[in-house]
C-alpha cells in the first residue's frame, strides 16, 4: 500500500483508458503518455495496461508500506528513494517504510509510477482510469490528496529477475522541448484556405498555459477558415487538432469530450502522442503532414518494442 | 441510402463515416442503424463506435488493422441490404423547474425572441424532441429541434460550471446537462432527475433515438423529486418498443 504524504502538484491513477462508453458521453481518459505507462508496467512484470500513477510536474511524497517493485518512466522529475537518486526507466525494489519523493522537473511533464500488481482501485466501466469530468474512476474520481492510501494488487512477478532491468533509451520516444509533430491531414481540411493549411504546416506554435489533459491550446499566427460555419459535432479521435473561430489550434487528448464541433484540420499520429504529453507551457511545436502508411509504420515501430520487452 | 457516406481518415486509429452534413432525423436514424449493423458484424481490431448527429467515428487498433482494411470492412457493410431504420417509440418525460436561479438565461431567450418567459416555457414544453446523440459530457442528451420561437445562440463565453440537471437551449437544439460540467448553452431551467447514474445499466437516462417531453413543475415537486433521486420512464400512449441496446449507445 502507498500512503500519500504530500500530494505534489497533480497525481492521479490512470490505466490505458475506459473504452466502450463514449456512447453515454463518458470519455476514454487514461494515461496521456500511454507508452511510458506501458513501459513502466512491463518493467515491474505487470501487464501493459495495469493502473499506475500519472504524476505531473511537482511530484508527490509517497510512503511504501509494503515491499514492492516499482519503476518511473516518462518525464524526469528527479525521483529519490529515502533521499537517494533513483534512475528512471529502471525497475527498483522499495522496502517497507521507504519514502519516494521528487526533487523537481528536469525534463518533460508527466512521469508514470508503476508498482508490482498495479494500483488496486475498483474498476468502473471496466477501467481504473480517473475521469475528472465525470468525477469517477481511479481513486475516488480525483487527484490524490495527503493521507490517501492506495493498495497494490497481488503480484506473481519474479522480483529477482526484474530488479535493475532498464528500458533501453534507444527504444523510448524521442521526447524534446520543441518537437516536430507528425499528423495525418483532415478530415476537414477543406474548411481551411490553402494559405491556412500552409501556415499550419510551417508555423511554430507556442504551448500556452491553458493546456491540460483535455487538450493543449496552442498560440501562433491564426489559421483562417474558408467556411464560416461550424462542423456538426462528431466523434473525436485522440490527437485531433481542431481550430476554433479564433484560429488558434487545440490538440485534443485523453480527457477530451466525446464529440465536438470545431473544424478538424489534422490528427496527430499515434506514435507522436507521447511527445505532446511531455510538452510544457512555453514549449514550441511544429506540424508535419505524413501519409497514413507512414503514420501506421511509425506506430508499429514504436509500440512493437513493448511487445518484445516482456 | 440517398448517397454513399464519405469514409474519412481521422488520424491513424479512427475513421469518420459521414452520412450527411446537417442535423436531420432521417440522417441520424441512418447513423444509428448503421452503427447497430457494424456492432453486429464487428471484426477483431474494431475498438469502438461513436455515433453522433450525422457521423459515426470508428476506432480501430492500428496493430490489427490498417486504414484500408477498416475502410473495406465498412464498405462491405454499407453494400449489404438496405439498413433497417428502427424508429423508437419511447417517450421519456423530464420534469423541469423553469426560470429563477435554475434558469438564469430564460429572460435572455424570451427577450431575444420578443416573447414572454411564460411563452418560452409553453413553447419548450409544447412538443417532443428527438435525442440525436448522448455526448459532450456523461449523460448529456442533445435533442432537437426546438420551435423557432425559442431558438437562441450559444453563450459567447461558456460557463466553467453548469449545475447537474440544467436544461439548456443552444441554437436550434435543447438538452440536459446530466453532470456538472462546463457549458455554453442558454440555461432555462433544471430537472431534479438523476440523468446519469453509474449504478444503472445503461448509465444514462436518455438514449439516442428516444423522444423527450419536458413538463413544468414547481419548487415543492422539485425538492420532492430531488429527494427521491430516482428517474422515471413514462411510456407514451403509443406502442412501446423498448430495445435493449447492449451495443452501448
Amino acid at each position: 500500500m502507498i500512503e500519500v504524504i504530500k500530494p505534489g502538484f497533480f497525481a492521479a491513477v490512470q490505466d490505458l483508458g475506459r473504452w466502450g462508453y463514449q456512447g453515454y458521453g463518458v470519455g476514454i481518459a487514461g494515461a496521456l503518455d500511454a507508452f511510458a505507462l506501458s513501459a513502466a508496467n512491463l518493467l515491474v512484470g505487470n501487464p501493459e495496461g495495469e493502473a499506475g500513477l500519472e504524476i505531473t510536474l511537482l511530484g508527490p511524497t509517497l510512503k511504501f508500506h509494503r515491499q514492492t517493485l516499482f519503476a518511473i518512466t516518462g518525464a524526469d522529475l528527479s525521483p529519490r528513494l529515502d533521499g537517494n537518486v533513483v534512475s528512471n526507466w529502471t525497475c527498483h525494489l522499495a522496502l517497507p517504510g521507504s519514502i519516494l519523493s521528487f526533487k523537481g522537473v528536469k525534463s518533460g511533464v508527466r512521469a508514470y509510477l508503476s508498482v508490482s500488481g498495479g494500483i488496486e482501485v475498483p474498476p468502473i466501466m471496466g477501467s481504473k482510469s480517473t475521469y475528472l469530468l465525470g468525477g469517477f474512476g481511479g481513486f475516488e474520481g480525483r487527484a490524490l490528496k495527503s493521507r490517501d492510501r492506495l493498495p497494490f494488487g497481488p503480484s506473481t512477478a519474479e522480483a529477482g529477475k526484474l530488479i535493475g532491468r532498464v528500458f533501453p533509451e534507444k527504444f523510448r520516444p524521442p521526447y524534446r522541448k520543441n518537437p516536430s509533430l507528425r499528423a495525418v491531414m483532415g478530415p476537414f481540411e477543406n474548411f481551411f484556405s490553402e494559405e491556412g493549411v500552409a501556415l499550419f504546416l510551417s508555423a511554430e506554435y507556442n504551448v500556452t498555459r491553458h493546456s491540460d489533459r483535455m487538450g493543449y491550446r496552442l498560440q501562433g499566427e491564426p489559421i483562417r477558415r474558408q467556411k464560416a460555419q461550424e462542423l456538426i459535432s462528431c466523434g473525436l479521435a485522440n490527437g485531433t487538432i481542431q481550430v476554433p473561430p479564433n484560429g488558434q489550434p487545440i490538440i485534443l487528448l485523453a480527457d477530451r469530450q466525446t464529440i465536438g464541433g470545431y473544424p478538424i484540420i489534422a490528427t496527430l499520429i499515434t506514435a507522436d502522442l507521447p511527445l505532446i504529453a511531455q510538452c510544457a507551457p512555453g514549449d514550441r511545436v511544429r506540424f508535419a503532414a505524413v501519409s497514413l502508411d507512414e503514420a501506421r509504420e511509425a506506430c508499429l515501430k514504436l509500440w512493437s518494442i513493448l511487445k518484445q520487452f516482456v | 441510402m440517398e448517397r454513399q457516406p464519405r469514409i474519412l481518415a481521422a488520424g491513424d486509429q479512427a475513421i469518420l463515416l459521414e452520412f450527411g452534413e446537417e442535423i436531420d432525423p432521417a440522417i441520424n436514424r441512418l447513423v444509428h442503424a448503421f452503427a447497430r449493423r457494424a456492432e453486429q458484424y464487428r471484426v477483431p481490431g474494431i475498438r469502438e463506435l461513436v455515433p453522433s448527429y450525422c457521423t459515426l467515428l470508428v476506432y480501430y487498433d492500428p496493430f490489427l488493422l490498417s486504414f484500408s482494411e477498416t475502410a473495406s470492412w465498412l464498405r462491405e457493410l454499407l453494400a449489404r441490404s438496405p439498413l433497417q431504420i428502427e424508429p423508437s417509440f419511447i417517450v421519456k418525460e423530464v420534469p423541469v423547474l423553469y426560470g429563477g436561479p435554475n434558469g438564469p438565461d430564460i429572460a435572455f431567450v424570451a427577450e431575444h425572441n420578443r416573447i414572454t418567459i411564460e411563452e418560452v416555457i409553453r413553447y419548450h414544453t409544447s412538443q417532443v424532441y428527438l435525442v440525436y446523440v448522448v455526448g459532450f459530457s456523461p449523460g448529456f442528451a442533445a435533442m432537437g429541434t426546438v420551435p423557432r420561437e425559442i431558438q437562441a445562440p450559444r453563450l459567447p463565453n461558456p460557463r466553467t460550471k453548469v449545475a447537474a440537471g440544467s436544461v439548456g437551449i443552444g441554437g436550434l437544439q435543447t438538452g440536459v446537462y446530466a453532470v456538472e460540467s462546463p457549458g455554453g448553452w442558454q440555461l432555462i431551467g433544471r430537472t431534479p432527475l438523476k440523468l446519469f447514474d453509474l449504478n444503472k445499466n445503461p448509465p444514462s437516462y436518455c438514449q439516442p433515438g428516444d423522444h423527450v417531453r419536458f413538463y413544468p413543475i414547481g419548487e415543492k415537486d422539485f425538492l420532492k423529486l430531488s429527494q427521491e433521486s430516482e428517474d422515471r420512464i413514462q411510456p407514451s400512449e403509443e406502442k412501446e418498443n423498448i430495445k435493449n441496446n447492449s451495443s452501448g449507445f
